[in-house]
């Protein structure tokens, strides 16, 4: 074969491969699922933008592989994740998949993820118990008793006594209420009522008005991330910032990426949460600034900043194992891991898969005329309480 | 308590307003438009957005959240629901749903799937004290604006010669087409106001319930069925009646008993069913 009509097979075979080509050996897919339409959207597009800027900032070449980021749309809807999580590991041959927006997306793709061996690193639904679902998947969000717990030590520590909760009625909600719960009357405090919001109905008027007779010390909410707008405005509507009551918290009600809608309603919440955009820190101020200029002026929140670390993750375990990208040797080489998030320094408890991080009390103020939560104590080395009760 | 009460009083008159126009089109001319609801969300998607956009105030975007759904829903009219007069219910009901499953993605692609919020002016937010009641000034707004709007309508309806024209055409459509009656124009006319009317409930309710988002026709479209259903269809004396009754309930269920709170009105609806299906302010026999 002549010089010549080997380079014409090689431009042929390279032409015929056109597509299939991203299937090469020396290619990574990690197939990212997330909301990108439907009531979730918002979170699908902070995840989208936290990826997408670290592989702008790291390049898409690690350890000698090329990685190539698959972002699919589960439109919210747990079918749907299961066929592209199906869909991405038997045809893309992903080496890993992340995302999950919401905690039954997650679930739902669990048993693609031990089946295939292939790790599921969710960066986003915030059940205490998802990882238990399957020894594939990893978390580098939060758990929600690890934002719970924390919150009700320091409503303890501040002169709270009297505590109602409101939270939305789903897993999330039901964790946030049974670790601010337990937590505060374990340290002496009386919770007055346990109010369960439905998650259809969006008017807290009532639940609002309930509280303002109860006259708590404090009122601990937990809404997803979207509701904390109506929720706030409806606070201050019914006087409750005035009558004296507190607004805690986990960091869902004062989203960064709402709380410029929810505007100064907002103001003097206090907050337990793994992330804000305002985290005193060179690396996030790095991030925060990359993450702006990318996304025309868009303020990532902390779905984007677990992405972010989601896609950090991938890396470093594809550098830990040699660029040996099958599912246990990625799925052992994160187990342990530590690094410097944008939000801190952050590691992968071995035994749990679960993210072990500080947890920031925070209160709303008004910094350079925007909104921000604005980070005033640190809980160190958080590890999600629900399963370090169990190990 | 008079707190709750009058909580119930201004979800009851928003409902109202969201469902008049519904039990316009259904109790007077027969027609059932589940696609209702993308009305509203055209007329809070306006309000929001010229908030938003061009910094309007909110007060003056109110008309304009009537005025734009009204004269879509005459387009629609005059272009498509015409020629489902007298179709059969199904036709109707599959049509019309169908609208919604396309209103949705349009708007999801247009404008976003978050939800656009409705910023308040200053003197309509907050909370003032009554005799010792807290009432939250905006609530007080919609009590307003909604009781005027049901009065208007009312002495439409009943005292101008536009009313009884309607009322004329339903009752016997070729008839009255016979009188000189302009059958058509008048029912293009009445559909264009419960269209406005669904447009300034849903730009009424933004605030109320966290901004307008593509799922908003889906939101209220079970309300709204549900006060059409107590109220009885014919006439907004029943709607009225129908809405503040739902507005209380359920209110006052997710005040008393959170736990089940959310499913009381539910409860009334069935049980409105088995007692009296025609709607307990319905006069006569149901049709």
């Amino acid at each position: 074969m002549t010089a010549r009509t080997s380079t014409l097979c090689v431009a042929l075979a390279a032409l015929l491969a056109a597509s299939p080509a991203l299937a090469d050996d020396n290619s990574v897919t990690i197939g990212m699922i997330l909301p990108m339409t439907g009531p979730s959207a918002s979170t699908g597009k902070q995840e989208k933008a936290g990826a997408e800027l670290y592989l702008q900032q790291h390049g898409d070449t690690v350890a000698g592989k090329t990685i190539v980021l698959a972002v699919k749309d589960d439109t919210g809807a747990a079918d749907v994740t299961k066929r592209l999580a199906q869909d991405l590991v038997a045809n893309d041959h992903a080496a890993a998949l992340m995302g999950f927006g919401l905690t039954p997306l997650a679930l739902a793709a669990a048993p693609i993820a031990t089946e295939a061996k292939v790790p599921e690193i969710v960066t986003a639904a915030a059940t205490a118990s998802i990882t238990e679902k399957s020894p594939f998947i990893v978390r580098t969000s939060f758990t929600l008793p690890q934002a719970s717990a924390p919150m009700a030590q320091w409503a303890l520590n501040n002169g709270v006594k009297k505590v109602v909760t409101i939270v939305t009625d789903y897993g999330p909600g039901v964790d946030a209420e049974k670790w601010f719960g337990e937590t505060f009357e374990k340290g002496g405090g009386t919770i007055v009522e346990r109010i369960r919001a439905p998650l259809k109905n969006p008017d807290f008027a009532p639940f609002l008005q309930r509280v303002a007779d109860d006259k708590p010390d404090a009122v601990f909410v937990f809404v997803p991330s979207g509701f904390g707008s109506v929720f706030m405005k409806q606070f201050v509507e019914r006087g409750l910032d005035k009558a004296g009551v507190k607004l805690i918290g986990t960091g869902d009600v004062t989203d960064d990426d709402q709380l410029a809608d929810i505007g100064d309603a907002a103001l003097g919440a206090v907050t337990a949460h793994h992330y804000s955009a305002a985290h005193d820190s060179p690396e996030n101020k790095a991030f925060v600034a990359a993450f702006e200029k990318a996304n025309a002026g868009m303020r990532p929140n902390f779905m984007a900043v677990a992405a972010y670390d989601g896609m950090d993750l991938v890396y470093r375990a594809l550098e830990k194992t040699k660029g040996d990208a099958s599912g246990p040797a990625l799925l052992a080489a994160m187990k342990g891991m530590s690094w410097t998030s944008p939000r801190g320094p952050v590691s992968i408890d071995p035994e749990t898969r679960d993210i072990v991080q500080n947890i920031y009390v925070r209160k709303v103020e008004k910094t350079d005329g925007a909104l921000y939560n604005v980070e005033f104590a640190t809980i160190p080395d958080v590890k999600d309480p629900y399963k370090a009760g169990k190990h | 308590m008079l707190t709750i009460l009058f909580d119930g009083v201004a979800y009851g008159m928003l409902l109202f307003v969201l469902a008049s126009g519904l039990s316009v089109t259904l109790g007077l001319m027969n027609f059932i438009n589940l696609a209702h609801g993308a009305f509203a969300m055209v007329g809070g998607y306006v309000t929001a957005l010229l908030m938003e956009r061009l910094g309007a105030p909110f007060l003056v975007t109110l008309p304009a959240a009537f005025l734009v759904p009204a004269i879509l829903g005459i387009v629609l009219e005059r272009t498509l629901y015409r020629r489902l007069y007298g179709a059969s219910p199904l036709d109707q009901v599959l049509f019309t749903i169908g609208l919604v499953l396309m209103a949705m993605p349009i708007a999801d692609y247009w404008l976003g799937a978050e939800a656009r919020q409705v910023h308040l002016p200053d003197w309509l937010s907050g909370s003032l004290s009554l005799y010792g009641v807290g009432i939250s000034r905006y609530r007080l707004f919609i009590v307003g604006v909604c009781g005027a709007i049901a009065a208007a309508l009312q002495i439409f309806l009943v005292r101008t010669r536009f009313g009884a024209q309607l009322r004329a055409a339903v009752d016997d459509a070729r008839v009255a087409n016979g009188l000189g009656i302009d059958v058509d124009r008048i029912f293009a006319i009445t559909f264009a106001v419960g269209s406005g009317l669904a447009g300034l409930g849903g730009a009424l309710a933004a605030d109320v319930v966290g901004g307008v988002d593509p799922s908003f026709p889906l939101k209220f479209l079970v309300a709204m069925l549900i006060v059409v259903t107590i109220g009885g269809s014919n006439g907004i004396l029943g709607a009225l009646f129908g809405a503040l009754l739902l507005g209380v309930l359920d209110v006052a269920g997710k005040y008393y008993i959170p736990s089940i709170g959310a499913f009381i009105i539910y409860g009334v609806m069935v049980a409105t069913l088995i007692v009296r299906p025609q709607g307990l302010f319905s006069r006569g026999d149901g049709r």
